[in-house]
């Protein structure tokens, strides 16, 4: 843990401004030279209902939620007082200021709007916070707001409120509002933001305070980026111009930024009727030779499923993204988990033949997203980036630099029209599209309207022209060059940095996980070093074809493995052991599956549990332990 | 030398260039209504113009899926009830693209009735044919979605309790902006009524009546059939959509009590064509997008450049 660190909690309700206050002041921690990294929490629900965001701030690099929080700023739930609908909301008005408390850290601060928020209603709200040494400043946020501008503005007057009391200066976060904010609304706002920072100084001794904003600085130009930010910009300097989809969060982040952008850059995007439209748009796309992509969340790609085959059998090259939220079915809209891992492994009818990346940060999402494009386009095949809500949705900073790269447009194995002239064709004419033995398996391709290139692409098993053949010969040489690609590819990404290690190379216990909880197990793998365990991880991306070699080597390496992932049954687990096709007594499992992502410390406790102690579940957390066959 | 010279090549086309040269003749059924089909797309292609190779087909599953092994074009057979999704996006790819998506009724108003509807509202610049034998022939007739009520199959022994889909007037009120019905025994008819629909600057719907002599023997095959543009039995203005949407529904009443109407029953050159809108709201390049990946002067754009320092 690191010692020096805000985690600050801002809740309230759902339309009452959290995300964007919340993104706006991680900018200004960020601006002022500190590492930040957010962790969103919000109901499936239009107005109303407990959201809150945690920022977690530090001068040392942070790639993770942290544990607890040692700042709330407790806004209140606007709409859950709307008396018409109080039988909807319930008991959630006082949530913003109840739920999670227990998590407050000791010294910790707590503001809340005490026009909104009533601590009685809340048990043993003050002997609690005397024995835990909190700080409890009760505000008039809403009044002031509305006394100097509109009540929505009490976000602003809690921003003001939290500066006064860590000691933080209002400079970058005036800066950000004169950038974001017309005119109208910024003269209020800055007054309110002033007002309450003053008001908190005068009236308070902030001197008292434990919790203070640390300080950093940045070596090189900052950004503050999501998993879906990162996503979208990967896809836009691999060339992918064209996007079609169909809302369903929280897939809708990717969709959402691609089709604000890509006009100004010539693109298309197209919302259509439903998923399967979206998939089969991209593949008619790719297939008239655009750089195309789609994508969505677990129910929508089950929609997918047969335009993903249709891309696999006629070779398409195509980019879909996933983005995991918890299942089955409808499940929790807005919580993460990554229960839809063998969803897209093994989804559509025939053998798979595709590619599926798990990125673990924000960094690793642009990264893959350009190397997914580029394996789609080279290996004329569909390639999968699996992520979700918590990758998507988290805000991080990134340098700058790390997007200085050059775009690659190129469609890979295509010919022109004199290239085509050279090819294999047959007397009719036509363009032999789907060679029996070609390098790699990569046999390359035409696009309609070029001379000289005409074929026939079909979702039925076809020979060279692409004429529906059901001889057993040909049937045998095509699955066996299509599944030639595979190897290829894994080949490729053998040339690639797609995979993640943190602690001692020469560990006793390993840790292996995979997508989006790379960065928690990273941090608990160093609390657990500095601990004196000696443990190390790995963060595979790979998933298909999987990184067989690299995961055998890291098992072989050390005497126990803990594999940790937000499933309920082990997937990601299964498929290691599938893959390696033994090791079912080495591997144990830590799971979570209630909505929310790993804290470090569940990682630590549950590895020290499982691991250290032997004895299975770290009880006072919401984790899971299913330990090794014959344990 | 252009990426795509096949387009926009001026040149004489024989129809038998669309004539493949593995499987000349097809393995439809003798007698089967989707010959002609065939036949008049051989005969429109070439007098609009449209080379084998600037012209992509798009099919579904079925009998009518076929039809991309028979006719010699750039094709893509796709999956059932899909045509038109596929169709639809490699048209705003590359609009100079000669676009046709093809299907069956199972395929066009079945499974696949949504995107039929969502391709008809936004009005693609495309031809879209629908063969519509009223039954499920490759599967081995059962019953379909424009199977008259009553009609009994291995799948509905009791016969169908469902009213048959109005396909035409469904089109109407989709948005298809040119909606005809021909029937396979009328090939003059047909090939005349297929080279207005390429023509068509929109989504133009041909409801082209294919009699399955194999699975739908009790189903006429479609004769006599009249035109009801030439017929003084019946007047209306198919570029009104109130006179159209009634003439729609006498045509499709009337079938199933065996008379058989064709024509070209809505019509509408002033709507725009979906790309035309994009192109008009700045969502769509002037330029065909397919052409971008093979000009070298492009000067792709980079996220570094355009969108991260508002992240900043």
């Amino acid at each position: 843990m690191t010692d020096e660190e805000l985690i600050w909690r801002i809740s309230g309700g759902s339309g009452d401004g959290i995300a964007s206050t919340s993104q706006n002041f991680a900018k200004a921690l960020m601006r002022s030279g500190l590492n930040v990294f957010t962790h969103r929490h919000y109901p499936s629900r239009i107005r109303g209902g407990h959201t809150y965001t945690e920022i977690r701030a530090a001068a040392d690099p942070v790639d993770s939620r942290g544990d607890g929080y040692n700042f709330l700023l407790a806004l209140g739930d606007s709409f859950a007082r709307n008396p018409q609908e109080g039988a909807v909301y319930g008991n959630e008005e006082i949530k913003p200021l109840s739920e999670n408390l227990d998590e407050l850290r000791e010294g910790g601060v707590i503001v809340y709007d005490e026009g909104l928020l009533d601590p009685s209603e809340i048990p043993n709200f003050d002997e609690r916070a005397e024995e835990n040494d909190w700080h409890v400043f009760p505000l008039d946020l809403r009044g002031l707001a509305r006394d100097m501008g509109r009540e929505v503005m009490r976000n602003t007057a809690g921003v003001g409120a939290t500066c006064a009391l860590i000691g933080m200066d209002l400079e970058h976060v005036e800066d950000l509002m004169r950038d974001a904010m017309p005119e109208k609304i910024l003269d209020p706002n800055l007054e309110i933001l002033e007002t309450a920072y003053d008001q908190v100084r005068e009236e308070y001794d902030v001197d008292g305070v434990d919790v203070s904003v640390p300080t950093g600085e940045h070596e090189e130009t900052q950004l503050l980026m999501s998993g879906s930010d990162a996503i979208s910009y990967g896809a836009i300097d691999e060339g992918c111009r064209f996007i079609a989809g169909y809302p369903m969060t929280p897939w809708t982040e990717v969709f959402t930024i691609m089709t604000q952008n890509l006009p100004e850059l010539g693109g298309i995007s197209e919302q259509v009727e439903d998923e399967i439209a979206a998939a089969a748009l991209a593949v008619g796309a790719s297939h008239a030779g655009v750089k195309a992509m789609s994508g969505s969340s677990g129910g929508g790609f089950a929609l997918m499923s047969e335009p993903l085959g249709l891309a696999e059998m006629t070779e398409t090259p195509l980019v879909l993204v996933e983005a995991m939220r918890a299942g089955p079915s409808t499940g929790m809209p807005t919580k993460p988990e990554q229960s839809d891992l063998e969803h897209v492994l093994y989804t559509s009818q025939g053998d798979s033949q595709r590619v599926v990346l798990a990125p673990g940060t924000v960094e690793e999402a642009y990264e893959q997203s350009r190397i997914a494009f580029r394996l789609a386009y080279e290996y004329q095949i569909p390639t999968i980036l699996l992520y979700d809500q918590k990758l998507g949705g988290e805000l991080k900073n990134v340098p700058k630099s790390h997007f200085d790269r050059e775009p690659n447009p190129t469609l890979g194995k295509t010919l022109t029209e004199e290239e085509l002239a050279e090819q294999p064709h047959s007397a009719d004419g036509k363009f032999h599209r789907f060679q029996h033995d070609v390098e790699d398996g990569v046999t390359p391709r035409s696009i309609p309207g070029q001379k000289g290139g005409r074929f026939l692409a079909t979702g039925n098993e076809h020979d060279p022209t692409g004429h529906i053949s059901e001889s057993p010969d040909n049937r045998v040489a095509q699955i066996d060059r299509r599944t030639q690609k595979l190897e290829a590819i894994r080949a490729d990404l053998d040339t690639e940095d797609t995979s993640s290690y943190a602690g001692p190379d020469d560990a006793e216990y390993g840790i292996l996980t995979f997508g989006s909880q790379q960065g928690t197990v990273e941090e608990a793998v160093g609390r657990l070093n500095e601990a004196g365990v000696s443990v190390k991880s790995l963060g595979v991306s790979d998933m298909l074809p999987f990184a067989t070699e690299e995961v055998e080597a890291f098992i072989e390496s050390v005497d126990e493995v803990l594999v940790v992932e937000m499933t309920a049954s082990g997937q990601f687990r299964g498929l290691v052991q599938k893959n390696l096709g033994r090791y079912g007594e080495k591997l144990s499992s830590l799971l979570k599956y209630n909505g929310n992502p790993f804290e470090p410390a569940e990682v630590v406790d549950g590895f020290e549990a499982a691991i250290i102690e032997g004895d299975g579940d770290a009880s006072d957390h919401q984790t899971t332990f299913v330990p090794a066959a014959g344990d | 030398m252009s990426t795509f010279s096949a387009i926009g090549e001026e040149r004489e086309i024989d129809r038998d260039e669309y004539t493949p040269g593995v499987e000349p003749q097809p393995t439809w059924c003798p007698g089967c209504g989707d010959f002609s089909v065939l036949k008049a797309l051989k005969q429109a292609l070439p007098e609009v113009g449209r080379s084998p190779e600037e012209t992509l087909l798009c099919t579904g599953i079925g009998c009518s899926g076929k039809l991309n092994s028979y006719l010699d074009t750039y094709g893509f057979h796709t999956i059932h009830g899909r045509s038109l999704p596929v169709a639809r996006a490699a048209k705003l790819a590359n609009p100079d693209l000669e676009v046709i998506a093809a299907g069956g009724d199972g395929d066009g108003y079945g499974i696949g009735g949504n995107h039929f509807i969502h391709t008809a509202r936004e009005n693609h610049d495309m031809t879209y044919i629908v063969f519509n034998n009223e039954i499920f022939g490759l599967t081995k007739g059962q019953t379909s979605p424009t199977s008259p009520k009553g009609h009994k199959s291995k799948t509905q022994p009791h016969g169908s309790a469902k009213e048959p889909l109005k396909p035409l007037s469904l089109s109407l009120n989709a948005g298809a902006s040119y909606v005809a019905r021909t029937a396979a025994v009328n090939p003059n008819q047909a090939k005349e009524i297929l080279i207005e629909a390429i023509e068509h600057d929109g989504f133009a719907h041909v409801d082209f009546l294919t009699q399955c002599p194999t699975w739908n023997k009790d189903a006429r095959q479609y004769v006599p059939y009249i035109d009801v543009n030439d017929s003084d039995d019946y007047d209306f203005d198919k570029t009104d959509r109130v006179e159209a949407a009634e003439m729609m529904r006498t045509t499709e009443e009337a079938l199933y009590e065996g008379e058989v109407l064709t024509g070209r029953f809505y019509v509408d050159e002033d709507r725009l064509s979906y790309g035309q809108e994009k192109r008009q709201i700045g969502e769509m390049p002037e330029e065909p997008l397919a052409e971008r990946y093979w000009d070298d002067d492009y000067d792709w754009e980079r996220s570094y450049d355009q969108f991260v320092d508002k992240h900043e």
